[in-house]
């Protein structure tokens, strides 16, 4: 304690700085880090658990490259992206943009869009399911019965699996952006309106010269965030295909599904941490492309 | 907001009022508000059917109707009794409640600790903890997985909970809010006598209680709807939790569409109360914690 009166201001606040970050610094090297570093030289390495782990070079990368399964798999993950980006970006905004307008209500109509983003992936994707089966029990089918319009095959078509996967993603993330686009309207200057109003500017030009600019940060971070999520979908293709995750044929396996499987099921560690380096390098180019993009335009 | 009798009068005008350019607008009005509230009623269609659903008897579930013609809790009983989902239930709400309390602990010590403190190393610590952001945990749980089965920790509430028990995101968002909080305060509680922990718990922490809450929100969300990690480090029954649950036991009954429904509704229906009761309070914080990351 003699000890301690003995230090200045400043070495004092270094000693609480560090009594403060001691457990968490820990936690983040062997947690993460660690981690981190594991995958990089597991993915250079083949390991099925039992014998031991051996150097083999790139060969997990060669052998991936090579892999037609991984190409698909490739294929789907960015077609999850660029099918589920602007949609849901399209779609929320245009719901945002009305709702902000409304007023009778609008607690209420908020509320129900937001509702499904705080419901469980996997509940969802089970009830989907069940919306997407054949008649007598699907949902989606008798409905179109009732009209006397012929089954639509959702799940068991190569064709329509994904973009019906994707539905019920899109569908689940939508009210999270619906608010966050709310929030970037509500901070764009009342005064602009105003000011256009009064000069006669048609709808159109205010929505492209005021509301879309001012809401440049808002678009740069709902289009990060939500293209992250579709390249790490996962919970929802395996829930509404667990008798054949990725099915039919692989049509819906996104990249996360072919690392599960292949570490959890194939057990082959090495291939699969190749596998990871792959998604991080995809998820890391796509974030700064973005960003990049939506920040000099 | 404005007031609610301002926020009803476009809608009753629209109704009642006559004159030619005004009813026009507000015609506009009109049909804008019921697209919009017929969106929403199909946006919450998949949940309704849900709850719908689990309430009928096994005959009754390829009747579309949305109202069960005889109500019935027997399936809920029926889901409780077999034990599986009460225990995923407890496991489910044990694991949420504490990763979330320690995480926005951690995230809210280490998060003050590199806004008011000044020592060298502050800046290389921020950036280190922030790029764990840029990791997906798809890329981590390979080598957890490996980790948890060397320690033991595989099938254990410390194998699910580890990875989870402090947030990079969370810590990154306190830091910004304790930048909010004027370094007069921290030192007159300085010279009134606290020590450092004192005064981050009694002085800071009060003052930082509405982004507090967002992150506890997201925290509790994020694990009680966790699944692929789950999915990995638990391999009994009774160690899933309800995703990792329901998803097995989808499985198994894929015919009884009703008992599937009622699982999902039993892992669904309390975050849904949760949030209808603190509804502005949430979305607040959703707002606050995403505009912040």
């Amino acid at each position: 304690m003699r000890f301690y009166n003995n230090l200045t201001i400043s070495q004092k606040q270094i000693v609480w700085a560090w009594i403060f970050l001691a457990l968490p610094v820990l936690f983040y090297v062997v947690i993460r880090f660690y981690p981190t570093a594991n995958a990089f030289v597991l993915s250079f390495q083949e390991w099925n658990l039992l014998g031991d782990r051996k150097y083999v070079g790139l060969e997990n990368y060669a052998k991936l490259f090579s892999d037609p399964v991984f190409w698909k798999v490739f294929k789907n993950t960015f077609l999850y992206l660029i099918l589920g980006t602007p949609v849901s970006l399209v779609l929320s905004f245009i719901i945002a943009y009305h709702l902000d307008k409304v007023r009778f209500m609008h607690g209420t109509i908020r509320a129900l869009y937001f509702l499904p983003f705080m419901t469980s992936a996997v509940a969802m994707a089970w009830v989907w399911r069940w919306f997407y089966q054949p008649v007598p029990i699907g949902v989606f089918n008798n409905f179109l019965a009732s009209f006397g319009i012929g089954q639509i095959e959702f799940l068991s078509s190569t064709t329509n699996a994904l973009p019906s996967v994707l539905a019920c993603a899109v569908w689940a993330g939508l009210g999270f952006q619906v608010i966050i686009f709310m929030a970037g309207l509500r901070a764009i200057p009342q005064s602009y309106y105003e000011a256009a109003r009064i000069d006669g500017v048609s709808t159109w030009t205010v929505l492209s010269e005021i509301t879309i600019p001012l809401l440049k940060p808002t678009i740069v971070f709902l289009v990060v965030f939500s293209s992250i999520g579709f390249l790490r979908i996962f919970d929802q293709v395996f829930n509404m295909t667990t008798n054949n995750p990725g099915g039919p044929l692989n049509s819906t396996k996104p990249l996360v599904l072919l690392i599960y499987d292949t570490a959890f099921n194939g057990f082959n560690m090495g291939y699969a941490a190749a596998q990871t380096v792959v998604l991080f390098t995809i998820l890391l180019v796509v974030s700064l492309i973005q960003l990049r993009l939506l920040k000099d335009s | 907001m404005a007031s609610q009798d301002i926020a009803v009068k476009p809608f009753t005008d629209a109704l009642f009022s006559g004159s030619s350019r005004n009813s026009r607008r507000n015609m506009g009005q009109f049909i804008r508000w019921a697209l919009l509230f017929g969106g929403g009623i199909l946006m919450i269609m998949p949940i309704v059917f849900m709850v719908s659903t689990s309430l009928k008897f096994p005959f009754e579930v390829y009747n579309l109707n949305l109202i069960p013609e005889e109500p019935t809790i027997e399936n809920y009983t029926y889901v409780l009794e077999d034990g599986r989902f009460y225990r995923w239930f407890v496991n489910s709400l044990v694991i949420s409640i504490i990763t979330t309390a320690s995480a926005v602990f951690f995230d809210a010590l280490v998060g003050y600790a590199l806004c008011k403190f000044k020592f060298p190393g502050r800046y290389l610590v921020f950036i280190a903890i922030l790029s764990t952001l840029m990791i997906p945990t798809e890329m981590l749980v390979i080598p957890w997985y490996l980790m948890s089965k060397s320690f033991g920790w595989l099938d254990t509430y410390w194998g699910i909970m580890f990875p989870g028990v402090m947030t990079a995101f969370g810590t990154f968002l306190m830091k910004q809010f304790f930048e909010t909080v004027p370094d007069d305060f921290l030192e007159a509680a300085r010279i009134d006598g606290l020590n450092e922990f004192q005064i981050w718990w009694q002085v800071a922490m009060p003052l930082v209680r509405p982004a507090l809450a967002a992150l506890a929100i997201f925290v509790f969300l994020g694990n009680w709807t966790a699944f692929i990690w789950p999915l990995i480090v638990t391999n009994s029954v009774e160690m899933y939790t309800l995703p990792v649950g329901l998803s097995s036991f989808g499985d198994e009954v894929d015919v009884a569409w009703e008992l599937i429904m009622t699982g999902a509704a039993i892992s669904t229906l309390p975050t849904l109360v949760v949030f209808l009761i603190f509804q502005r309070f949430i979305i607040r914080g959703v707002v606050m914690a995403g505009l912040k990351g």
